[in-house]
């Protein structure tokens, strides 16, 4: 292990100040600038984007081990021990995920200019997506989790605001609130993990606990391990935290695109790559890590085969597909890359798809059900072939970005070897199958076969401002995977971060065995759905289906279950306790004052046995207390 | 005279000369009380720019014979903590009184009163803050009540005068129990040092355990009801929906935390064993006073009520910091108090003003106001991100401080406590739903936006909690000294990181 060094900077902070004080110069001057507020909020994003060029060619310039940069902007929390610098790091690893969201996101920018053309608000909607750029580079620059954390509900309020964009629409609303909270169940893992952090390291930076980590104690570092995999399924959607991500497709798409596929909900992968240090030295987190992804794949992966809405299928996919960089980003060292390498490509292709499904809608006045669409290929040409070009990348046909990273996923999982390896291996090759039958499906439906529109529709293709940006998207569907794999370039690229010790692994599958069991898969896959919908599509969907389909539709009973189990039981503790409190805690209260004044009332009461009651109680309630005491302060 | 003393009269100065204005002239009596709490607080910061931050004991320090047969003085003083709950205090009277221009006018007694009341408790808040004998400070503690007592019964809605009784009777209960410590401390420094109430001189009595865990209960009960903490919390709810927005803001943004400081100044600091016996209840009911409030509030229709138990929540990771006896729970305590006083201060004026507006202060009267008062719907937004401890604003510094210097001594105490962490979102996302987004209900559809007044009077708030959040280090120079010196007088040192001390 050679010894890295960190350059320090004094332009880091721009990257985040510059989007920051952008929305909230749009919110705060109202409209006065709804007629240049989307320029300005365009050419801030376009300029973060430019920023990043500049830091990665000067990265690129340094050698290995003195790429990181960092700056100290000022002391935010200082008590005693606990000392917690704003302070940014860029390096080898952040960098990637600076030009995923800011290039990713000035393209958005751009299409929402056209796409939210006719919306009053459009000025808010651009102060949201600067907002959102904002806090998601303070994501990851952060060097510390508790600078992260900022960024981290930063993009969650960011999600928020932009979800309910529409609010108007009561059930919008309400999928932005359900957002917010399953985000924070994940939020209190991250807050526990800090907690855990400081008691066993006495700092929160990742610099100074990888000093350390090594050193601590198999326990600690386990705990930490499954708290920050609780935060990660929280914002990147992974079982059991997952159940959100369908309703928030109410938001406008290019926020769909933006936020719900390409950046936000990759943040837990990031989480847990930043995190290596911590994972390397707990196994057992990296178990549970490798499981959560398996189970999400499958489960986004079947949920996605039901949905009719163009825009559900596709936040199902995202689902399956980040379970698969969740997995890989459990595997280790011999992961971690392939994790963001699928990261990066995915950025592309679905985001691509989005913005694709964005312009269909746009033509189809704003219908999402695939069963109402059909033929579109001779209507919107360019929507079709860069759509079509991110549908050969997820689905991994070569030499379409999908297929490098994911086949990688492939191999590295059945490298883990053993009964392991093979059950994790064979889960990621079922993924693919499903992936592309349901990819297919989505395909097909939209814009093959027969027209299943009504009269009123007149499908057209989008204008210029929104066509471009799908062009660009789609070149990077197609080139990224080969860019970024060959000769190991972002292996290499990202081995002094996430890899500092070089790993070995034993091939339990050839390189080119893996491949030929991918492309199989990805063509079973692709060959059932052909027969499957290459008839008529009944414009209705089918109501005799199996056990399963229908549980698919309700994404696979997970609101069903968060229902029963936590929600109606929270809302009848609520119930209850509301009522205790007026009842019994203040009845005490009063019966315990009208006996000690000893009015006439306190002591008919006293007559009555109305006391003894309470007095019952509130030994009851002594005794509970105690036991209290003892399980929370042992 | 000390610069304390100087200020303490301003606000008197201002309520003798709205005495002196005629009966029916509401004007010019808030103009002037308004005038007078402004001078206040700007003397006031100019007064904590003074103060040495690495200087240790009070400062802007006066001592004078008071009753002298009893060793009575009129001793004032502040630290950091005392300073910085002042600066709460007097920064948020003007902008109570500014927030509320019309709210006495509903009252049972003239608006003249009303702001008499108001300068009368501005200059007590001030005093209970500063007095360095415990004399002053009981009686100050005690004389609070009445101005409060008269402003929720006189000039507050619905059941005001139960609300108000209960109120009384509640903090009287805990009044008397400290008096019977206090005088138990007396005896005991009578015997030992001689006559006197100088906290300072209290702190150095010997006293065998059984007397000193008696003397600290006394105490402890009279904070906990103030606080007040789970299960003597009932009064505030029904205080709180009764009481005027404005008045509302003082008491629980500022009287309230004169249980929380009196636990840090005299709990702690005179009964250090005792405090120590005591911890693991105390932090027990903290952690339920977290939970029990949390849930309390997401099940309430009303939002008053709702404010009230979300700060019930809220005292409960206040007292829990405290009591975990670690530099960063206390700081995170102390900065707690600050913050909850200025999110709670946005929360209820802000919730004043829809009430006003729309005649009914049930959620589900409203609906759909983001569309029809976008600035006031933004300022309750934000107001409630404050109180859901939204990282970037100033609660979140204080709460993940409260958490990490809790967690180190009580760790299944700070994971149980940061569940309110989630459930925070459902109390404040909930009804910011039903209030702000889905379609404009009937009869919001007419509701009129802030006017400048109220604008003006918002803004320093806000603007306070976004800047405390990015950057607190001004109120931690403040707090952090006086943390350090009482977790050090209490006997405990911060547990050192464990890496290391155990292999695997």
């Amino acid at each position: 292990m050679e010894s890295t060094m960190t350059l320090t900077s004094n332009t880091l902070v721009y990257f985040v100040a510059l989007p920051l004080l952008s929305a909230a110069l749009l919110l705060l001057l109202g409209r006065k600038a709804d007629r240049w507020g989307h320029v300005l909020a365009t050419t801030v994003a376009g300029a973060t984007f430019v920023f990043g060029l500049i830091e990665l060619v000067a990265m690129m310039g340094r050698d290995e081990y003195s790429r990181a940069i960092h700056q100290k902007v000022f002391t935010w929390i200082s008590v005693g021990s606990f000392q917690v610098d704003a302070a940014l790091l860029l390096d080898q690893l952040s960098i990637c995920f600076v030009l995923l969201i800011t290039g990713v996101g000035t393209l958005i920018h751009i299409y929402s200019i056209a796409y939210m053309a006719e919306d009053p608000d459009r000025r808010r909607f651009f102060a949201y997506l600067n907002l959102f750029i904002a806090a998601m580079l303070l994501l990851v620059l952060g060097d510390s989790f508790l600078n992260l954390y900022v960024g981290w509900e930063g993009v969650g309020l960011a999600s928020y605001l932009l979800i309910g964009f529409w609010n108007k629409k009561a059930e919008y609303a309400t999928a932005a609130k359900k957002a917010f909270v399953a985000n924070r169940v994940g939020d209190l893992g991250l807050s526990i993990a800090i907690m855990i952090a400081f008691a066993v390291f006495g700092t929160v930076t990742f610099k100074g606990i990888e000093a350390q980590a090594e050193s601590a104690s198999q326990a600690a570092m386990v705990a930490i391990g499954l708290m920050l995999l609780l935060a990660a399924a929280g914002k990147s959607a992974q079982f059991p935290l997952q159940s959100w991500l369908g309703d928030a497709m109410a938001g406008p798409t290019p926020v769909s695109a933006l936020i719900h596929a390409a950046t936000m909900v990759t943040a837990g992968v990031y989480l847990i790559v930043r995190s290596n240090f911590i994972f390397d030295n707990a196994p057992t987190a990296q178990f549970v890590v490798v499981l959560v992804g398996a189970i999400t794949l499958l489960f986004g992966a079947i949920i996605g085969m039901a949905k009719d809405d163009i825009k559900k299928a596709l936040a199902a996919s995202t689902m399956s597909q980040i379970g698969y960089m969740v997995l890989a980003a459990g595997l280790g060292p011999i992961g971690y890359a392939f994790a963001i390498m699928h990261l990066l490509t995915h950025g592309f292709f679905k985001a691509g798809m989005f913005l694709g499904a964005g312009s269909v809608m746009h033509g189809m006045n704003d219908e999402v059900n695939m069963r109402r669409y059909g033929g579109l290929a001779r209507y919107m040409p360019i929507t079709t072939v860069t759509f079509g070009l991110g549908y050969l990348a997820i689905i991994g046909v070569p030499p379409f970005a999908g297929f490098y990273s994911k086949d990688k996923i492939i191999e590295a999982a059945f490298n883990l070897g053993g009964s392991k390896g093979i059950i994790f291996g064979s889960i990621t090759l079922l993924g693919a199958v499903i992936t592309a039958f349901y990819m297919t499906r989505v395909f097909m439906m939209t814009f093959l076969g027969k027209k299943r529109w009504s009269e009123g529709v007149h499908p057209h293709e989008s204008p210029f401002l929104m066509w471009a940006p799908m062009v660009l998207l789609a070149v990077g569907s197609v080139a990224s995977g080969f860019l970024l794999y060959s000769g190991k370039r972002l292996e290499y690229w990202l081995k002094p971060v996430v890899d500092k010790h070089g790993h070995s692994h034993e091939e339990f599958l050839s390189h080119s065995t893996v491949t030929t069991l991918a492309l199989s898969a990805v063509a079973i896959g692709v060959a059932i759905a052909i027969v499957k919908y290459r008839g008529e599509v009944p414009s209705s969907a089918p109501e005799k289906v199996s056990f399963l389909t229908k549980a698919a539709r309700r994404d696979l009973l997970q609101d069903d279950f968060n229902e029963a189990v936590l929600m109606r039981p929270g809302q009848g503790l609520t119930k209850a306790l509301v009522a205790t409190d007026e009842k019994v805690i203040d009845g005490a209260v009063r019966v315990v004052a009208g006996a000690a004044l000893g009015s006439a009332r306190g002591l008919r009461s006293i007559q009555s046995g109305y006391v003894r009651n309470y007095a019952l109680l509130i030994l009851v309630g002594v005794a509970v207390l105690i036991a209290a005491i003892w399980v929370i302060t042992a | 005279m000390s610069a304390l003393t100087v200020l303490g009269i301003l606000p008197l100065l201002g309520a003798l000369v709205v005495a002196t204005l005629g009966k029916s002239d509401a004007k010019r009596a808030k103009l002037v009380a308004l005038l007078a709490s402004t001078i206040t607080a700007l003397y006031a910061i100019f007064v904590a720019v003074g103060f040495e931050v690495d200087r240790p004991g009070f400062q802007f320090v006066e001592s004078r014979d008071w009753i002298p047969a009893f060793g009575i003085t009129y001793g004032v003083g502040v630290d950091g903590l005392s300073l910085v709950l002042i600066l709460l205090a007097v920064i948020l009277v003007p902008i109570v009184i500014l927030a509320g221009w019309d709210e006495a006018e509903s009252g049972r007694w003239s608006a003249k009163t009303f702001y008499i009341l108001i300068l009368i408790l501005e200059t007590m808040m001030i005093g209970v803050f500063a007095a360095t004998d415990l004399f002053l400070f009981y009686v100050f503690f005690e004389a609070m009540l009445v101005p409060v007592y008269f402003l929720i019964g006189g000039y507050g809605s619905g059941e005001r005068i139960q609300a108000a009784v209960k109120f009384l009777l509640y903090s009287l209960f805990g009044g008397l129990l400290m008096l019977a410590s206090l005088i138990g401390l007396y005896v005991m420094a009578n015997d030992q040092i001689g006559k006197t109430f100088d906290i300072t001189a209290l702190s150095r009595l010997e006293m065998s355990s059984t007397t000193e865990h008696l003397l600290f209960l006394g105490f402890f009960i009279a904070f906990a009801i103030k606080a007040p903490l789970w299960p003597v919390h009932t009064w505030l709810p029904d205080a709180a929906k009764s009481a005027t927005p404005g008045t509302s803001v003082l008491l629980l943004g500022v009287l309230d935390k004169v249980g929380t400081f009196g636990m840090i100044r005299y709990c702690i600091e005179l009964f250090p064993n005792a405090s120590k016996t005591f911890t693991p209840l105390i932090v027990t009911l903290a952690v339920i006073s977290i939970i029990y409030g949390a849930f309390l509030a997401i099940g309430q229709k009303e939002i008053k009520r709702l404010i009230a138990f979300t700060s019930i929540s809220h005292f409960g990771f206040i007292v829990m910091g405290i009591f975990a006896m670690t530099t960063q729970g206390h700081s995170g305590s102390a900065l707690y108090m600050v913050n909850h006083g200025f999110s709670t201060a946005a929360l209820f004026l802000v919730a004043g003003w829809m009430i006003k507006r729309r005649g009914s202060s049930l959620i589900a009267d409203f609906g759909g106001l983001q569309r029809v008062t976008p600035v006031l719907a933004w300022s309750f937004f934000i107001a409630g991100l404050s109180g859901l401890a939204l990282p970037g604003l100033s609660s979140f510094v204080s709460e993940i401080l409260v958490l990490v210097g809790t967690y180190t001594r009580y760790p299944v105490a700070a994971v149980i406590g940061g569940f309110g962490i989630i459930l925070a979102a459902l109390y404040i996302l909930i009804p910011v739903q039903r209030t702000l987004h889905g379609p404009t209900t009937p009869g919001n559809e007419n509701l009129s936006d802030l006017n400048l007044r109220e604008k003006i009077a918002i803004a320093p708030v806000i603007a306070l909690i976004v800047l405390l959040g990015f950057y607190p280090k001004p109120a931690l120079d403040l707090i952090n000294p006086v943390a350090e010196t009482t977790i050090a007088k209490a006997g405990f040192t911060d547990p050192a990181p464990t890496v290391g001390s155990e292999r695997r």
